[in-house]
């Protein structure tokens, strides 16, 4: 695309998506990514950023505007579909923070990708399972071209024509197959060498032999060729193999891309005093590093200059912002709010506080890989009892009329070896799990495209097998039930809520941003000065005004009774002003866990706050079990107690101090607002101010389980009467063809009510 | 019954050349951003100045 074409107009004016299909990010200058920067041979370098926040053509023409507008910018491309940006340019023209400043100020909230984390895009399997796909389509399309003839005309077709027929299938269904087969021949190959049994096995052989049966039937000019059977199988079953692929795949990118967020970058000071923007994880004990406000801690540190505050909601829970100072330590994952601090390293990365929850997040997730699908417990089924059948057809049909003989029994038809080997295969062939490959794949699909449209990012197809078996929610309070942050809870007439806002404006105190999310926009006010840890203090229409807290703004004020967050306004000589804050409910919480416990599920609050606080959150919830003043092991242990008590857990949390729950539970979620490694330990991500897409998950669950259930069953039934038709040697091509085609469309079918099924929320 | 001769080549043929459309598209990366090329089509190249007569 070229520069020229992106003139500016009003919607580039607006900050973020120009539709309003999503809300901009927070004003905050672009992280450095100078660490990312990948170096090609011809002077040309290579950034790839993910992009949040990127939604329609206005987004993509005002970030690669943006971009191409930057001097020395050779080309800038965005996917959509992954939001990765990727922008090269001429060494040495701009400086790579140039770029993420530039996707800041358009209102995008940009991260580098960690090279190592960001690398393949493309999905090279499911690419392979593509051309294999197509592949056995195109082959099962035309082999119908000859197959049909014969099923239809074979009276009045002479020998000579169905043979040729014959051949003209095999010239395409072997090559064909043989290509198309490949991912189930290495997969059941794989098995075998280990000494296991899979579904493959069964698939590749029931093509093999059905290949190797065809072709001598048609060598040697007789009536039954199964060329079409073959295609038709291959194809349905890498339908079911290139869905399944992709749900597992879209969760590995999510992965990924919550990973990749991770790399986060630090501003070292060298020992000459110049400051270098550095990956966070080459960082090493004893090192200096500055910390701008707004930014994250990024790892374990102590204060060497400088007075701030932090929020540390997402490590504790707490709402209220702590102070520090000089000689305090700070954990990595706060986030300075005040002033630039200058901090000095006391852990190496692998030791902080957040690298230590990584890993019991990964002890949780072992333990989760325990769990077996329901498809895998039907494929352990399947296999020895198809086989099993098989072959005794053959050792039936073979030794069968002798033995009967024996006993005076005639009438059973002598076929020979050839007879025999021709029913079994015919049992393999229709037994085929084409329906049983379709049968959970088709139904997670549908189940997980349904979530998406209402704002629900379901993050695996077996996330949602676990979540219809919950039997409790576990519900962290603070981001959680609550919205997270404080909500102005005094009445004040509009005049004094204006001025106090003036001084508000001037501060990036959560208490302040509350007070002028209240306000509404205005002006701010003047010769502002900001006091970490107190307040701040100005001119509002030339009179002497001070916000804070009540020993900075009113020293005489009695101390009030309740321990809410409050912030003291005093304007002039006018008498100070008390205003207090309350972490509000999410506005359908109280419907929510009504909802819940009306579909038999034990509701729970497990918190990190103060004891009062997570009471009264709970009683206006209408939650009656609570735990306060838990740890993040602690968290743990709760859920540990309780899966000991044979309970399935779901756990709903946001926090970093809740990631290493969310891990352990039996199936988990995040509000989109979450800390990176949170939606990462979670199963499903969840956006919006509401809890109801919690409702919608677990119901669209419970019905996809149930589809997934139904659609077994019908295989079961359908095999319980093909296989002895099968055995007893009256299936041909046309019938072979029928009740595979039959069989996949009705588990499909089936798997698509979900589409219609009602939702909670209408 | 001659005619078969022609025809069956013919429409392997075909099907054979949308199978090879299918694979080329999916090597020259055209699936790789479905949603983006769906909003592409919005944006106005044609801001470009007219190519002269």
């Amino acid at each position: 695309m070229d520069a020229s074409a992106l003139k500016a107009d009003a919607a580039d004016a607006l900050i973020g998506c120009p539709s309003g299909l999503s809300v901009a990010a927070p004003a905050t200058s672009g992280v450095d990514p100078s660490a990312f920067v990948r170096a090609n041979d011809d002077g040309v370098d290579a950034l790839e950023l993910l992009v949040q926040g990127a939604r329609c053509a206005g987004c993509i023409r005002k970030i690669e505007g943006a971009m191409l507008a930057l001097p020395g910018v050779r080309d800038a491309r965005l996917n959509l579909s992954t939001g990765r940006l990727r922008v090269t340019w001429t060494r040495g023209r701009i400086e790579p923070r140039a770029i993420t400043d530039a996707v800041a100020n358009a209102g995008y909230a940009a991260t580098a990708f960690d090279p190592a984390e960001g690398q393949k895009q493309i999905d090279e399997e499911g690419r392979r399972l593509l051309r294999a796909l197509a592949v056995a389509a195109f082959a099962s399309m035309n082999v119908m071209m000859f197959s049909v003839p014969i099923w239809t005309g074979d009276q009045d077709m002479g020998g000579s024509t169905r043979t040729m027929m014959h051949w003209w299938s095999a010239i395409v269904a072997v090559p064909a197959a043989l290509y198309a087969g490949q991912p189930f021949f290495r997969s059941a190959f794989a098995a075998l060498r280990r000494g296991r049994t899979n579904m493959d096995v069964p698939i590749s052989l029931a093509v093999v032999l059905t290949l190797g049966m065809s072709l001598f039937e048609t060598a040697t000019g007789r009536h039954h060729a199964y060329f079409d059977s073959v295609c038709m199988l291959l194809f349905l079953l890498l339908v079911g193999r290139y869905l399944d692929h992709r749900l597992r795949e879209k969760a590995r990118t999510a992965a990924r891309d919550l990973l990749a967020m991770q790399a986060t970058t630090a501003v070292r000071i060298a020992e000459d005093g110049v400051a270098r923007a550095v990956a966070a994880k080459s960082l090493r004990t004893g090192d200096t590093i500055s910390l701008a406000a707004g930014d994250r801690v990024p790892v374990d540190s102590v204060i060497l200059d400088g007075v701030s505050e932090f929020d540390c909601a997402m490590l504790t829970g707490e709402t209220l912002p702590v102070p520090a100072r000089v000689g305090d330590t700070v954990h990595a994952g706060a986030i300075n709010l005040t002033r630039p601090l200058t901090l000095r390293v006391t852990a190496p990365v692998e030791s902080s506080l957040v690298a230590q929850l990584a890993r019991l997040i990964e002890i949780g997730e072992q333990g989760r890989a325990r769990f077996v699908r329901i498809a895998d417990k039907a494929v352990a089924l399947y296999v020895p009892v198809v086989h099993s059948l098989a072959a005794a057809t053959f050792l039936g049909w073979t030794f069968g009329p002798q033995i009967l003989a024996r006993f005076g029994i005639t009438g059973m038809a002598e076929i020979g070896v050839h007879g025999a080997l021709m029913n079994a295969v015919a049992v393999l062939i229709i037994t085929c799990p084409c329906a049983l490959g379709l049968a959970v794949p088709a139904v997670q699909v549908v189940a997980t495209g349904r979530l998406f449209k209402r704002g629900v990012l379901v993050k695996s197809g077996d996330a949602l097998e676990r979540l219809a078996q919950i039997d409790t929610v576990v519900l962290d309070k603070t981001g959680t039930l609550t919205l997270g942050k404080p909500h102005l809870a005094t009445a004040l007439d509009a005049d004094l809520l204006r001025t106090a806002a003036a001084l508000a404006r001037c501060s990036r105190h959560p208490l302040s941003r509350a007070l002028v999310e209240a306000a509404g926009p205005g002006k701010p006010a003047q010769s502002p000065q900001e006091f970490p840890g107190e307040g701040v203090a100005g001119e509002i229409d030339g009179v002497h005004a001070r916000l804070g807290r009540r020993a900075f703004s009113a020293p005489d004020a009695p101390e009030s009774d309740d321990d809410a967050a409050e912030l003291w306004f005093a304007h002039g000589d006018a008498a100070p002003v008390r205003m207090s804050f309350v972490d509000e409910l999410r506005p359908d919480a109280k419907a929510v866990i009504q909802a819940l416990q009306q579909r038999g599920l034990a509701v729970e609050v497990l918190s990190g706050d103060r004891t009062v606080a997570v009471a009264e959150a709970a009683r206006a919830a209408g939650v009656t079990r609570w735990v306060a003043d838990t740890r993040p092991a602690e968290k743990v242990a709760h859920l540990e107690t309780l899966r000991a008590a044979g309970r399935k857990v779901f756990m709903v949390g946001d926090g970093l101090n809740d990631a290493a729950a969310l891990a352990a539970a039996h199936a988990s979620a995040s509000p989109g607002t979450a800390v990176e490694v949170s939606q990462a330990a979670s199963d499903i991500v969840f956006t919006g101010a509401h809890l109801a897409p919690l409702v919608d998950a677990i119901d669209t669950a419970r019905a996809a389980q149930k589809r997934i259930t139904e659609n077994l069953a019908f295989s079961a039934l359908y095999n319980a009467i093909a296989v002895p038709i099968a055995a007893l040697g009256y299936v041909t091509p046309l019938i072979a063809a029928l009740a595979m085609a039959g069989s996949s469309l009705m588990v499909t079918v089936n798997a698509l009510r979900l589409q219609g099924m009602r939702s909670w929320t209408s | 019954m001659d005619i078969i001769a022609y025809l069956i080549p013919a429409a392997l043929s075909l099907g054979a050349m949308g199978l090879a459309a299918f694979l080329w598209s999916l090597r020259a990366n055209q699936y790789e951003d479905l949603e983006g090329a769906a909003h592409r089509i919005l944006l106005d190249d044609d801001d470009l100045p007219p190519p002269r007569a």
